[in-house]
């Protein structure tokens, strides 16, 4: 019975910790929407700031907690500055924008950190008068996850007052509600949006904070807590902060007594539950189903076929590519045939994202699939390199077509986290599986076959599947599959009304899209020789998200301009120091000056230097 | 905003600009090698393994080089991802036309090259990854590995677990490749050195996502009488907080993996655990002259004291002079020769690359770990030479697949 109990405090010590972070990503997504990638890099400013300040102020009670709210403080400023200097400008764009800019902000924030504070890990003071444990029914619990256990129904009951019981939070429900109406009614949103980013980011800057009794500051600690609040977000419902709260104790209990019965699944066991949710209550427990009218989309123009220069120049590219082993040197071929692997897998989150209207945060799943599937079929079943080539797909097609079949239920972000839940399953399963994947060591000698081995021949293969694959993409956008797929995207109701099964349609794109971009993996494995779960992990999902972003959403050439542009400029910056923080500079600058990505831009710029040619809006 | 933008472009084209025309002024009689590493990754790492190998490196070439010829060391970071990596030593093969391949920090990065090296035929040293399969199941004969590997390590602590009285182990590590095999490897050492031992309870927190209370309960739960365990860097620290505070550690031996490297006892300071048997690197107190005087060298190069990474990076340079030295010639095939049972000079000792496994020699300290004016340190340490945990030549050939 003590056991129990002491298990079950050590699971709500770890709640308390999860809720403050994702109550304040929640506050933010449920008012501005902004799916905050950079609320995990706010909750280690917060841990790094409380390890300064607790050196500086005197020791003791006093000292401890006032440098634990003095760090959330700093944190909330500075998330407010970034709202206001950064952020409020993408109101506009799409959502997906916003995803990219605080991504962006990971970078920049990692390289900062880094050097302020260094690389070494940090290990601050235990929190004076509660360093030490209680025996409770002879179990020893920490004091100090005693007070955690406190602290977080005591923000929970705080952050209800504020939205609750003050004029500030009315506004900020009145908002979330309904924005237009609020304008109209004459409240300066710009200052409220400012405002609930400053209370989000103090809240993960004091979950941050909070923690520096309790583990070692970092620069790993960004990344770590995002995904498990994710899920937490998720689970409790975006916008709900007693949703966070509830969900958190879920995930913290689920740990403890996990590792007891389940220690080496402990990995999936969140995502597993979060897929379950979504399935079951889209909108999380607590939260409300999505209105609509909170995407904001840009007006599209219809697609059209390309006219005849557009074809010609498409020729005389595809044959200056097929061309370039005859002149360019070794390594441009390499660096090419990335970039052609990149185009593919972006075109087809873009054909997913763009015309389908579905956003994915796990693509990289399907592009690790096939992966794994050459891979495997040329280790394990000793198959040539052609059938492995051709088969590896088909294990992205069969992934695509069951995660798929749940996703297009949703819509929105619901519909993105459900497919983020799928990539982290799938992930987990390929790290830990190693009988058969190898696991984190992965699988080497995946090489082409002889004939293939060159550099040339690896490009010139590359080239032939990206190229086809790529047609073939664009052949679906212009024809009827195509037409229906975009009528569901830009009005549900009304293809519904003249006989058109959205449902099946976003299906079917979804596995296209899926199947792909498991080709796009399939000739990956073969020209690295190897493969490895990162390769499926959320930072290449959000890579191809960052391509599509900077080539253009609705662009059919969008994906190939962002994936050219992101593969070439991340090569050429790597080799400078702090080259994150360059990179994120990069990306912002980009989606802040034209947030209709390289493909808009050049458009303009089009429209600009030929100023008779009539452009449509 | 539209100045600040411009200006920001202005700076980034500038820089590509410089580092440009950086690369194109090459010296010509340098002889270049590439090395690869995860320096944006884990940075606490390898900061101090670069610092080692750029101070060996300016000592080489302050002595004249090898053969006349200065070595030059292209440097890039693969941001711990494999498929970088890859890319990365195209580059560095293709068009910068280097010598030799050397570096890595991560166990899967590490395999990736290696694969590539047989691929491409290139000499590849591996200086940091401790993967068993790097020289043993996945090896091949363009791959040579300097630090004593998980295996070598996991036995050092096996052979001394088995003095302890303890008979129900529980063992603790991150649920990835070096997690599962350090303890597949210790289990099977300590269990031949001791076959009335059992273990009662494994535990396999998620690498860096532990939640360190619930497995400490876990782990206390079980009652044994010692611990085996493989966490390190942050997941260390919030296992030894969480422990102690729940008294898991109180009256049972800990036995630990690396954690007496500075690198990952150094953070803890006066709440490093005490009388914890561990592997690492008490750089502090090794008395042998050639240790101590690259100590100084360190101290006064860098102004802060040296890491288990700082040993790695200069004996990787080291390692490479001598292969370089000793070559007939800069072609694959002579670098090859010259590895076969390669022996160098180093601060801690000769040091050879076995020609049966194309494993090091170099060793670690074994001791226990305690806590001196505040500051944690190793004592009652030991040098354990790497060539006494490894199987015979005979052996280990038939643990590498035929080529």
């Amino acid at each position: 019975m003590g056991f129990f109990i002491a298990q079950l405090l050590t699971g709500l010590a770890s709640a308390s910790s999860l809720f403050l972070v994702a109550a304040g990503l929640s506050i933010i997504f449920g008012v501005t929407r902004i799916v905050n990638f950079a609320h995990g890099s706010f909750f280690m400013l917060g841990a790094y700031l409380a390890y300064s300040i607790v050196g500086l102020l005197p020791l003791g009670v006093l000292g401890f907690w006032g440098a634990v709210l003095l760090a959330a403080l700093i944190v909330g400023l500075i998330g407010a500055l970034i709202e206001f200097a950064l952020l409020s400008r993408l109101y506009r764009a799409p959502q997906l924008f916003q995803l990219v800019a605080t991504f962006a902000l990971v970078l920049i924030i990692q390289d900062v950190a880094l050097w302020i504070w260094g690389a070494e890990d940090l290990v601050g003071p235990r929190a004076p008068g509660l360093d030490g444990a209680v025996r409770i029914l002879g179990e020893a619990i920490p004091e100090y996850d005693l007070a955690l256990i406190v602290i977080g129904p005591l923000v929970l009951f705080a952050t209800w007052l504020l939205f609750y019981r003050s004029r500030w939070g009315v506004l900020v429900r009145a908002a979330t509600e309904d924005r237009e109406m609020l304008a109209a009614l004459g409240v300066n949103q710009r200052w409220l949006f400012t405002s609930v980013f400053f209370v989000g980011s103090f809240l993960a800057g004091l979950g941050g904070a909070l923690q520096l009794p309790r583990e070692s500051v970092s620069l790993l600690m960004d990344l770590n807590v995002i995904a498990e609040a994710f899920v937490v977000v998720v689970i409790g419902g975006m916008g709900s902060v007693p949703g966070a709260y509830l969900a958190a104790v879920l995930i913290g209990e689920l740990n403890a007594f996990g590792v007891l019965w389940l220690p080496e699944i402990t990995l999936v066991l969140p995502f597993l539950v979060m897929a379950a949710v979504l399935i079951a209550r889209p909108w999380g427990l607590l939260g409300k189903p999505e209105r609509g009218g909170h995407e904001t989309l840009l007006a599209e123009r219809p697609l059209s076929l390309p006219g005849p220069a557009l074809k010609a120049a498409l020729l005389a590219g595809l044959l200056l590519l097929a061309a370039l082993p005859l002149f360019a040197e070794s390594f441009t071929l390499v660096l090419m045939t990335d970039v052609m692997i990149a185009a593919l897998f972006a075109a087809s989150l873009q054909f997913m994202m763009g015309l389908g209207g579905m956003t994915s945060f796990g693509h990289a799943a399907y592009f690790g699939l096939g992966a794994y599937g050459a891979a495997l079929l040329a280790t394990k079943a000793a198959l040539p390199m052609v059938p492995a080539l051709l088969g590896g797909p088909f294990l992205a097609l069969a992934g695509a077509a069951l995660f798929g079949w749940f996703c297009v239920r949703l819509t929105g972000v619901y519909l993105a986290m459900l497919t983020l839940a799928a990539a982290q399953i799938v992930w987990s399963l390929v790290f830990q599986w190693r009988e058969v994947t190898g696991g984190d060591d992965g699988i080497l000698g995946v090489w082409p076959a002889d004939w293939a081995a060159s550099r040339e021949a690896v490009y010139w293969l590359t080239l032939l599947i990206a190229a086809g694959g790529i047609a073939l993409l664009w052949r679906f956008a212009h024809a009827p599959f195509g037409y229906l797929l975009r009528a569901g995207r830009d009005s549900p109701q009304r293809a519904g009304a003249i006989g058109i099964d959205v449902k099946r349609q976003q299906w079917f794109a979804f596995i296209a899209a899926g199947t792909f971009a498991g080709m796009a993996g399939a000739i990956f494995a073969f020209s690295k020789g190897s493969i490895f779960p990162d390769e499926l992990a959320i930072p290449r999902s959000v890579d191809g998200l960052v391509m599509v972003l900077l080539g253009g959403l609705h662009s059919l050439f969008g994906p190939l301009l962002g994936a050219g542009a992101f593969v070439l400029l991340e090569d050429w910056i790597s080799r400078l120091d702090y080259w994150r923080l360059i990179l994120g500079v990069v990306i912002l600058v980009i989606v802040t000056a034209a947030p209709d990505g390289i493909a808009g831009g050049l458009r303009r710029l089009w429209a600009l230097l030929a100023p008779r040619r009539e452009v449509r809006p | 905003m539209i100045l600040l933008r411009t200006g920001l472009g202005a700076v980034c084209a500038l820089a590509l600009l410089f580092t440009s025309l950086l690369a194109s002024e090459l010296r010509a009689d340098t002889i270049k090698v590439g090395e690869i590493n995860s320096y944006t990754r884990l940075p606490a790492f390898t900061e101090p393994y670069k610092k080692g190998w750029q101070l060996a490196l300016e000592e080489i070439n302050a002595a004249g080089g090898v053969k006349g010829s200065e070595i030059e060391v292209i440097s890039r970071d693969d941001a711990g991802e494999p498929g970088t990596a890859i890319r990365i030593a195209e580059e560095m093969v293709t068009r910068d036309e280097v010598v030799l391949l050397w570096g890595t920090f991560f166990s899967h990065v590490g395999l990736a090259v290696t694969d590539f090296a047989k691929q491409r035929q290139e000499l590849f040293i591996a200086t940091e990854p401790l993967s068993d399969a790097l020289v043993w199941s996945k090896g091949n004969r363009y791959t040579y590995r300097l630090r004593p590997s998980t295996h070598m390590q996991a036995a050092m602590l096996a052979e001394a677990a088995a003095k302890l009285p303890a008979k129900r182990w529980a063992t603790v590590a991150p649920n990835y490749a070096y997690g599962t095999d350090a303890v597949a490897r210790f289990k099977e050492a300590l269990t031949e050195l001791r076959p009335d031992v059992v273990f009662v309870e494994e535990q396999w927190p998620p690498l860096f996502k532990i939640d360190a209370g619930a497995t400490a309960r876990a782990l206390e739960a079980a009652d044994p009488d010692a611990i085996y365990n493989v966490t390190f860097g942050g997941d260390l620290a919030k296992f030894v907080r969480e422990g102690s505070l729940r008294g898991l550690f109180e009256g049972r031996e800990v036995v630990s993996l690396l954690s007496g490297e500075p690198e990952y006892l150094d953070p803890l300071g006066a709440e490093a655990p005490e009388g914890w048997i561990v592997t690492g690197y008490p750089w502090y107190a090794i008395e042998d002259p050639a240790h101590q005087a690259f100590v100084e060298a360190y101290e006064e190069r860098w102004d802060e004291t040296p890491k288990n990474g700082s040993l790695v990076g200069y004996n990787s340079m080291l390692a490479i002079a001598a292969v370089l030295e000793q070559a007939e010639s800069l072609e694959t095939e002579d670098l090859l020769a010259a590895m076969e049972d390669l022996t160098f000079d180093s601060p801690i000792g000769e040091i050879t690359f076995r020609a049966s496994d194309h494993q090091s020699t170099m060793g670690a300290w074994v001791g226990r770990t305690a806590v001196v004016d505040g500051e944690p340190k190793m004592i009652d340490w030991r040098y354990a030479p790497g060539g006494d945990y490894l199987p015979s030549p005979e052996e280990a050939m038939k643990l590498r697949p035929a080529e």
